[in-house]
Parts: C-alpha cells; structure tokens; sequence
C-alpha cells in the first residue's frame, strides 16, 4: 500500500537528497532514530531508571556529579571508554564480538518503521506492526551470540533463558497486537496511527473505542516486559542468581552497547503499544466545543512529542514495575506465558473478530 | 478452574497493591526523612520520604553523652596497667618505668592529688581493636581512660587506628631507664656494704591447708 504522500512529507524529502552518489538523506534518516536513542538512554534511561529507583526505595540516588548528580551519566560513560575491553581466552571470539552489535541492530532496526510524527516515518512499510514483531526476534539471536560465545556457563544459562521466554512471549504479543491490526484494519504502523486520530484526542484511541480492547493491551503490555528482558522477566539476566546472564563477560563499551540495546528495546517496545492501542502520535486532547485543543496540538512537531511522551510514559511503567515485583522463576514464567497469556489472548482475538465484524 | 481465576485475581491483585505502595514512595521522594536523632521523640515517626544521608555533608548528631571513641587523659594516668590487664582483646599496650625518687617531683600528680610513681613512655590505643566495652574505663582508678562522643574517627591506613598517649618520648624514656638502673645498682651497692646478707629473707609463711571436704 502506498501512503498518501501528505503522510511523509519529511522523510520523502530526506531519502531524496544526495550529494553526488552520497544519499547523505538516508544517512540523516537513519541517523535520527539513533541520536535520539542515545540522547534519551543517556538521560530518562540511565539518570531517569537511577532516580526512580531510587525514590520508589527512600533513596536519593546519584548525587555526586554535577547538581543532583546530572553528570552521573557522563562520567559513567568516560569510565566505560576508559575500561579495557576483555574478550575472554576461550570465548568463541567471532561471536562474542558480534552479539551486542546484534542485539543492538535488533533493537534499531524496528526503529525504522516507528511513525515518529504525521509527517516522519522511516519506512512507511505497508506490513510495518509484522515487521517490528518479527525483527525483534533478531535479538534472540543476539543474545545467543552473546551467550554461546562467552563459554561462561552463566552466560550460556541466561541465554538459553532468554530464548525460551522471548520466544514463547512472542506469541501472546503478536496475537495481541494482531487484534490491534483488525481494528484497524492494516498493518501500517503510520495507518494504524491515522486510523485513531480525530477531533476527539483520546476518544478515537483504540483502547477507548472498544469493549475488549484493554485487554489485548495488558497481554501486549506483560509480553513486551519479557521480550525487552525487563524485571520480573528479567531471568536472562538474573543477576542474583546468574551474576549478570549473557553479558556476564562483557565489559567496557560492549557492555555499554548491550544496555543501549535493551534502552532501545525498552523505547520500541512502548511505542509500538502507544501506537496499537493509544493513537501514536495523534494528541490526546479533545477539541471541546469552540475550543480547539485537539487541533492547536497536532502537527509534526507535537506527534514527536506525544509519541515520545507515551513511549516515555510506558517506560516509566516498566521501571516501576521492575522495583515492585520479584523475579519470576523461569516455571512460573512459562505458566503465565502458556497457560494464561497465550489462551487470554486467543479469546481477545475472537472476541475482538467478534466486535469488528458486527461494527 | 476456579483455582485458576483466583490465582489470577491474586495476582492482580497483589501486583495493584504492590504498585501503590511503589508510586507512594515515589511521590514522598520530594520529602525528606526528618533528622530527628534516636533520642528524639519523634524518631519512630518519620516514615515518609528519603531516608538517604548525605554522609561527610550530613550527620545525625551523636548524643552528648556517647561512649565512643576511647581516650587516655596520660596526665592522671599513674600506670598501674590495671586497664591493660582487664581489656578482653588486648587492644591497650602500656610500658613503664619506674620513676626515680629524685624524679617524683617531675612526675608530678593527678588532678586528684595522687603522687605519680611511673613514668609511661607507652601507652598505645588501637581503637580499631577496641570494642568499647568500657571495661578499662570501669577498672581505671585515677579515672584518666573514658569514651568520648566522637563516633566518626574512619582512616584510610589501618596504622592511623593506633593512637599514641605516652608521656615521654623515645629518648627520654631511654634516660630514665637509665637512671632508674645507676639508683638500683646504688641502691643495691649500699645495701652490700651495709653487711645485709642478701638470701636473709625470712622464709615465706606456709599455707593454710585447704579445709577438708
Ligand atoms: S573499651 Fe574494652 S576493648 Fe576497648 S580498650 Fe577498654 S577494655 Fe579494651
Ligand atoms: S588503669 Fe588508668 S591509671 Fe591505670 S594504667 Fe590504665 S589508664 Fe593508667
């Protein structure tokens, strides 16, 4: 499907320019998405998980760098690039050296197709929500890498974890987010988006248009914490039990890049669930009578703004979870998956079938 | 089944629960934990907000009347290595000389007005040993060893914990040993020439028996 052209004004533009053979609009293109997750992984993710974690305990977190510790971050990553970067004698070096470039690709890579505004859309793919399902599974093979090459049997647990959870929470997550494409009929992330915009801000939402939506919602929502390895399904990592899981060897920028990756997750995971069910970049405020809230909010400035806010929002919901719940065992892990999530989900699918039909 | 659902609403349940408790520490991060000290009244009330401190920048106060740190005011100490003997980890480390009689001036005597007969070159502390079990203190007769309030005495070198009090130093303290021996051997010579023979101790009292059982 082609979009309008309306739709990508931004992007359209950018992959057009070149110099010479250079298509230096791509490069910016791609560039975008990660400046914006190192700037945002610097700051709301490393400061930002910091300071929540620490308030949600009574404590006050970093504080020493700069004025309430702001420098945290900074000083961090000179230690980080200072680090030697060891790669262990017997690991199986190919591997161990490409893993966190996978997982990160993995990460970055859906990137592409995340409607970052009504008019900025890396790749407005006509089977967009299919392809951010499917690339994250990229990640597996990532950590797999990661795991298998350490020769570390910690690292090789976590990673085996990591396969057997994303792998199974793929499945509630995807036909979760299928009944979000029902609704709206395409797989287009930029359609799915228009499909919930309209005068009324958060009225149009789908998780606000229909009876069943909230719940295809919270499955994607409890699958997505698994498939970004976030607390309580944070068993690859298990640092407790695992000393650090797959990343156990790393050290220095490799395991910077690692934790870019799960930062990146963390961010495309909540934008896809802001985009299935709570209207993307569309702007929550409704016009009401004569005034036009709605409308004074829209426009490709504010949809960045209002996606981010939403991915944002749902980070912070991830954050707050990993300080109020356990970690679950890898048992209990697999009876939410098969035996609630996935059963759950298949009857949000036939009940939202149901819904779509009859309207 | 119907274990089944209720497993669920549990869950929810308790996770919804959980999560307000989290958000409400959250949002009591902008308070701070009052710094009310444990003899505060209202020390068991300040539940809400940070409890984090800012330790070199903040300190709770340490109560007037602390026993901490141990101190040995040297000038009243009359060496009689009573706490020395009584510490239960050896953390006291005291050596003496015998003051010579025409030293006792230079001895001098203790704010309560005992006459000094020992000069104590050594009097060494390791107050990373020392428990402050308040034995020594109890046992000191001249009342010179006590606790200060001072609770923070932290050092990067562990030799920096041994604190010296003596009050001679290393020359001195050779000196005196020296005097302390020519009055002896003196003393001794003087007893020789006044004919005492020197194994005419009377023989020492013989024990009680012990009371049969
Ligand atoms: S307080 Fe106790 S441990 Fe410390 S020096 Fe005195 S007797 Fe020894
Ligand atoms: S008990 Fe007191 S007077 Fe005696 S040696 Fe110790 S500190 Fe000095």
């Amino acid at each position: 499907m082609s979009s309008s052209p309306s739709l990508n004004t931004w992007s359209d533009a950018l992959s057009g320019l070149s110099i010479g053979w250079f298509p230096l609009g791509l490069v910016i293109i791609a560039a975008i998405p990660l400046v914006f997750i190192a700037l945002y992984a610097l700051t709301y993710g490393v400061y930002g998980e910091r300071k929540i974690s620490a308030f949600m305990q009574d404590r006050l977190g970093p504080m020493e760098v700069g004025i309430w510790g702001l420098l945290q971050t900074l000083a961090d990553i000179l230690k980080l690039l200072q680090k030697e970067d060891i790669v262990p004698k017997l690991a199986d070096k190919f591997l161990f050296v490409i893993g966190p470039g996978i997982l990160f690709v993995g990460s970055f890579l859906a990137f592409a197709v995340l409607p970052f505004g009504p008019a900025f859309i890396g790749a407005d793919l006509n089977v967009g929500l299919f392809y951010a399902v499917g690339i994250v599974a990229i990640e597996v093979v990532g950590i797999l890498a990661a795991g298998w090459g350490s020769n570390n049997k910690w690292a090789l647990y976590g990673a085996v974890r990591s396969v057997a959870q994303i792998v199974s929470y793929e499945i509630p997550a995807s036909i979760a987010l299928l009944c979000a494409a029902m609704l709206a009929g395409t797989l287009s992330m930029q359609q799915i988006t228009m499909m919930q915009a309209g005068p009324g801000g958060f009225m149009h939402w789908f998780l606000f248009t229909n009876p069943i939506a909230w719940l295809p919602f919270l499955i994607y929502f409890i699958s997505s914490l698994a498939e970004t390895n976030r607390a309580p399904f944070d068993i690859p990592e298990a640092e407790s039990e695992l000393v650090a899981g797959y990343f156990t060897e790393y050290s220095g920028m490799k395991f910077a890049v690692i934790f870019l990756a799960e930062y990146g997750r963390m961010f495309m995971v909540s934008a896809i669930i802001s985009i299935a069910f709570l209207g993307g970049w569309t702007s929550p405020l409704p016009n009401i009578g004569g005034l036009e809230l709605n409308t004074m909010t829209s426009g490709p400035v504010w949809g960045a703004f209002w996606i981010i806010m939403k991915g944002f929002f749902f980070i912070f919901v991830q954050m707050w979870l990993r300080w109020t719940l356990p970690r679950l065992r890898v048992d209990q892990l697999m009876y939410l998956c098969w035996k609630v999530l996935t059963p759950f989900s298949l009857i949000a699918f036939v009940l939202t079938a149901i819904w779509v039909i009859n309207h | 089944m119907s274990e089944y659902f209720s497993n669920i609403k549990t869950s929810a349940t308790t996770i919804a629960t959980g999560m307000g408790i989290t958000l409400k520490h959250f949002f009591n991060a902008v308070k701070r934990k009052g710094d009310a000290g444990i003899d505060d009244a209202d020390y068991f009330r300040q539940v809400d907000g940070l409890c984090t401190l800012q330790y070199p920048k903040e300190a709770i106060p340490t109560p007037p009347h602390g026993r901490y740190r141990l101190y040995c005011n040297i000038d009243d100490c009359i060496g009689c290595r009573q706490c020395d003997r009584a510490c239960p980890v050896q953390c006291i480390t005291i050596e003496t000389i015998k003051a010579t009689s025409d030293d006792l001036e230079a001895c001098g005597k203790t704010s309560g007005g005992q006459q000094k007969r020992m000069w104590v070159p050594v009097f060494d502390i390791d107050v990373a040993k020392c428990m402050t079990c308040g034995i020594c203190v109890s046992v000191c007769p001249t009342e010179c060893l006590y606790h200060t309030p001072v609770a923070d005495f932290s050092e990067f070198n562990v030799k920096n914990m041994m604190y010296h009090f003596g009050n001679l130093s290393k020359i001195e303290a050779e000196a005196k040993t020296k005097k302390l021996a020519e009055q002896q051997a003196q003393a001794a010579k003087e007893k020789a020439a006044a004919g005492g023979a020197p194994g005419a101790k009377p023989a020492p009292k013989p024990k009680p028996a012990p009371p049969q059982a």
